[in-house]
């Protein structure tokens, strides 16, 4: 037998499959017990299925590589999938919703009236620093006033089982291909798994995000063309971009292949000539979209799109200058804005945060550098961090002096004890550090992921997910233990 | 359907067709030097000519032996023809276009791709080279009968065949022209049964020998090999064939008048040779022309369909 549970060491992290060495929690027993009864051959016969069937389907991400040029490689996929019961889902999901339509409220308020900010509840001198606020957008009315129509939450979940919103990626938070084909591959994997479980389906996320853009698009009547907008091949997500295409039957578009005219329209080049577009899916990022507004050095985007979008002749997801909410300090009052718009109080809580701008708080920090995360607001990826108690001296008088110059750029968190869930390993399974991404759509209605991407953090007593840096992912099931 | 992504079809095409031919060339021209006495055998410098990339080669191999030219057809990455290369391009392609092929098709040029690299010290010995090759062939092969098969007979898919055929057209001419110069002195009696072999490579490389057996029912000679590869309207390397089919593939598109007229052009300076009559001199002319003709009609395709739509709109 190549996986005791017995001898399995959650070492006091919340552990999201064992409770205690040797008992599976009620909702993962049954992928416990199929998983303890393979031999050593049989889990590593299973372990190169998957990879066998990650290389044939070409998953893969790209990472850039010194020597110039781009490589592809597959995203280390672990086999034992994350498991989550459907009732305790439900509550996160209630959150997630909630979370959304209160960021929502907030980006448009900030785009027109900022009442917030007069009603004193959120700082004027932090949007007054935000990166990711953009002036071209005061004003603009977007359909039906949502700026966030796909905002990808990470969720994590500290020692004592409690779930926390690290951060809200509103710009163009990626991943979700990876939650499908993980999926597939489980399925080609643990086929038998599927037979005896009652697992809750992912795969109706590419039509419901068709639907949604649909539900955006300027005029109604005929069927709107809808398109997906990559920066191309070589970034980091076209995997991506090009399975949500695929799967939408969506065109996807590079910036060349679009032009504004002169009425303001949208247009694809086509083998027929130029053809309306209505609703862009943009995988490109706000600075890089418009280079007659934005970064004119950019050859991504399309010179004109911000002065179409802003007429209203087509739709854009994300809105431009949704990102101002995708901020790690503004992140901090996200829990006050839902109290404020929403009137409730907030489902999910956010891990307690510190803001370096405020005098007291940048006080406490630099005192317990060695105590907590610190992090620059407008950073993804987990580049730029310093994990205090895991640095040295020298990284953090370094990061002292960073703070010091700039404070408005950082935050800092106590360091949570990421929740583990057991990987494979060689011939057995050891814990290993993971977080969650579900996807939120909006639109007409609201929708969220089933699940959502788990991504875990390979090396030994790493905490970094990220697929850049050491990263793998699982498949995420939420399990409805009542109909197995 | 964007442009871009037709030009991408179109090229994956090309690339894949690239690199059977390559692999059929490397394969036949084995087969054929243990068939001719060592004082008359062609060696291996004429494939560098067959894909025109003799300064290339030059470049970097001093000699034209057999381990240069295999490597450097095979798996050179500086040659952007080599069956490696080629292979990569198409996947680039590919690559970029998943979302109009079915699932499968991007799979097996993945595969592909993946399996001639990882196996290339096998086609670059002597032993396993023949099974590498057919490994290649036979890939490219299930690409095709793939997407014959399950791809919708859209757009898309007749720029994949404009692609195919016109690389198809291409290489049969270059094969002709290198394979049809390098032939032996033609005034000695004694070599006139390899002079046979030879014309039967030609015929092999392009996996024509036994179709040529059945339409022509006659033995090996050279007219009659050059009619029934130029002008043979039924076989599908024969370059009247080829044409055929682009201009097939251009009346079911949209606004194709021009690229219509050069394919018409071409099919009527094939129709109207006699091939059969040419001196080699006459032949390697006719071959020059017909070359220009065809990069001709390439760059009315290109021009009708890819190149950058008139930026101002509505």
């Amino acid at each position: 037998m190549a996986i005791r549970w017995g001898s399995y060491r959650t070492k006091g992290y919340y552990d999201e499959l064992i409770r205690a060495a040797g008992k599976p929690r009620a909702a993962a027993r049954g992928v416990c017990d199929t998983l303890r009864a393979l031999s050593d051959r049989e889990l590593e016969e299973r372990r190169q299925a998957a990879e066998l069937a990650i290389r044939v389907m070409g998953i893969t991400f790209t990472v850039y590589s010194e020597e110039g040029g781009s490589i592809d490689r597959a995203w280390p996929f672990d086999i034992i999938p994350r498991v989550i019961p459907a009732g305790e889902w439900r509550r996160i999901e209630a959150g997630l919703i909630q979370r959304v339509r209160a960021l929502n409220l907030f980006i448009d308020d900030l785009y027109h009236d900022q009442k917030i900010v007069r009603d004193r509840v959120f700082p004027a001198e932090l949007l007054a620093g935000s990166k990711n606020f953009r002036a071209q957008c005061v004003g603009v009315d977007p359909p039906r006033g949502v700026w966030a129509h796909i905002c990808g939450s990470d969720l994590i979940r500290d020692q004592d089982g409690t779930v926390y919103v690290l951060e809200d990626n509103l710009r163009v938070p990626s991943g979700v291909s990876y939650m499908l084909e993980n999926r597939l591959v489980m399925k080609r994997v643990f086929p038998e798994l599927f037979d005896t479980h009652a697992i809750l389906p992912v795969d109706d996320y590419p039509s419901q995000l068709y639907d949604m853009l649909c539900s955006i698009a300027p005029h109604t009547g005929d069927k709107p063309e809808v398109v997906v907008l990559t920066p191309g091949i070589y970034n980091s997500a076209y995997f991506e971009h090009a399975y949500l295409a695929q799967q939408m039957g969506a065109e996807l578009v590079e910036g060349r292949d679009l032009v504004v005219g002169d009425d303001d329209g949208v247009y694809m080049r086509t083998i027929e000539g130029l053809t309306r577009v209505d609703v862009i899916y943009r995988r490109v990022d706000d600075l890089f979209l418009d280079p007659a507004v934005f970064n004119s050095e950019s050859t991504l985007g399309v010179p004109g799109l911000l002065r179409a979008w802003k007429a209203g002749k087509v739709a854009l997801a994300n809105a431009p200058g949704a990102g101002v909410a995708d901020d790690k300090a503004v992140y901090a009052f996200v829990p006050k804005a839902i109290r404020y718009y929403l009137d409730e109080e907030p489902i999910l809580p956010n891990v307690p945060t510190h803001l370096c701008m405020d005098d007291k708080e940048r006080e406490y920090v630099l005192a317990n550098l060695d105590k907590l995360v610190v992090k620059p607001a407008n950073e993804s990826g987990g580049y730029g961090m310093l994990i205090g108690p895991q640095a040295s001296t020298k990284e953090r008088e370094e990061f002292a002096r960073l703070i010091k110059k700039d404070p408005r750029n950082y935050i800092a968190q106590p360091l949570v004890r990421l929740s583990t869930t057991p990987t494979v390993v060689g011939n057995h399974a050891e814990p290993r550090h993971v977080d969650l991404r579900p996807f939120i759509l909006s639109g007409e209605t609201t929708t969220v992921t089933t699940g959502g991407l788990t991504r875990v953090a390979l090396r030994k007593g790493s905490t970094v997910v990220n697929s850049s840096q050491g990263g793998g992912s699982k498949d995420t099931w939420i399990v409805d233990e009542g109909a197995t | 359907m964007l442009s871009r992504v037709a030009e991408n079809l179109y090229w994956m095409a090309r690339y894949l067709e690239r690199a059977e031919n390559t692999a059929r060339l490397v394969n036949v021209n084995g087969n054929l030097l243990l068939d001719l006495p060592p004082k008359v055998r062609p060696g291996w410098a004429p494939l560098i000519e067959i894909t025109g990339s003799e300064a290339l080669f030059r470049q970097h191999y001093p000699t034209a032996d057999e381990r240069s030219v295999v490597k450097f057809l095979l798996g050179d990455g500086a040659n952007t023809g080599s069956i490696l290369s080629s292979l990569g391009a198409a996947r680039e392609n590919a690559r970029t276009v998943r979302d109009y092929m079915p699932r499968e098709a991007w799979e097996q040029v993945n595969t592909l791709a993946l399996h001639a690299r990882s196996n290339l010290a096998a086609g670059l010995g002597h032993r396993r080279r023949y099974e590498y090759l057919r490994d290649i062939i036979q890939g490219v092969q299930q690409i095709t009968g793939l997407l014959a098969g399950s791809m919708t007979h859209d757009e898309g898919y007749q720029f994949l065949r404009m692609g195919r055929n016109l690389e198809r057209a291409d290489m049969t001419i270059r094969i002709i022209d290198v394979r049809s110069a390098n032939l032996l002195p033609e005034a000695s009696d004694e070599l006139t049964p390899f002079r046979n072999i030879q014309w039967m490579s030609v015929l092999k490389s392009l996996s024509a020998y036994q179709m040529y057996r059945r339409a022509m029912q006659v033995r090996v000679r050279r007219p009659d090999v050059l009619k029934f590869l130029f002008k043979e309207r039924l076989f599908p390397r024969a370059v009247y064939h080829a044409v055929c089919e682009v201009e097939g593939c251009l009346r079911t598109l949209p606004r194709s008048e021009a690229a219509i007229a050069r394919a018409v052009e071409t099919k009527e300076l094939v129709t109207g040779s006699r091939p059969e009559a040419m001196t080699q001199a006459q032949l390697h002319a006719f071959i020059d022309l017909l070359e220009q003709q065809l990069s001709q009609l390439h760059a009315a395709i290109s021009a009708g369909y890819f190149l950058a739509a008139p930026a101002a709109a509505g």
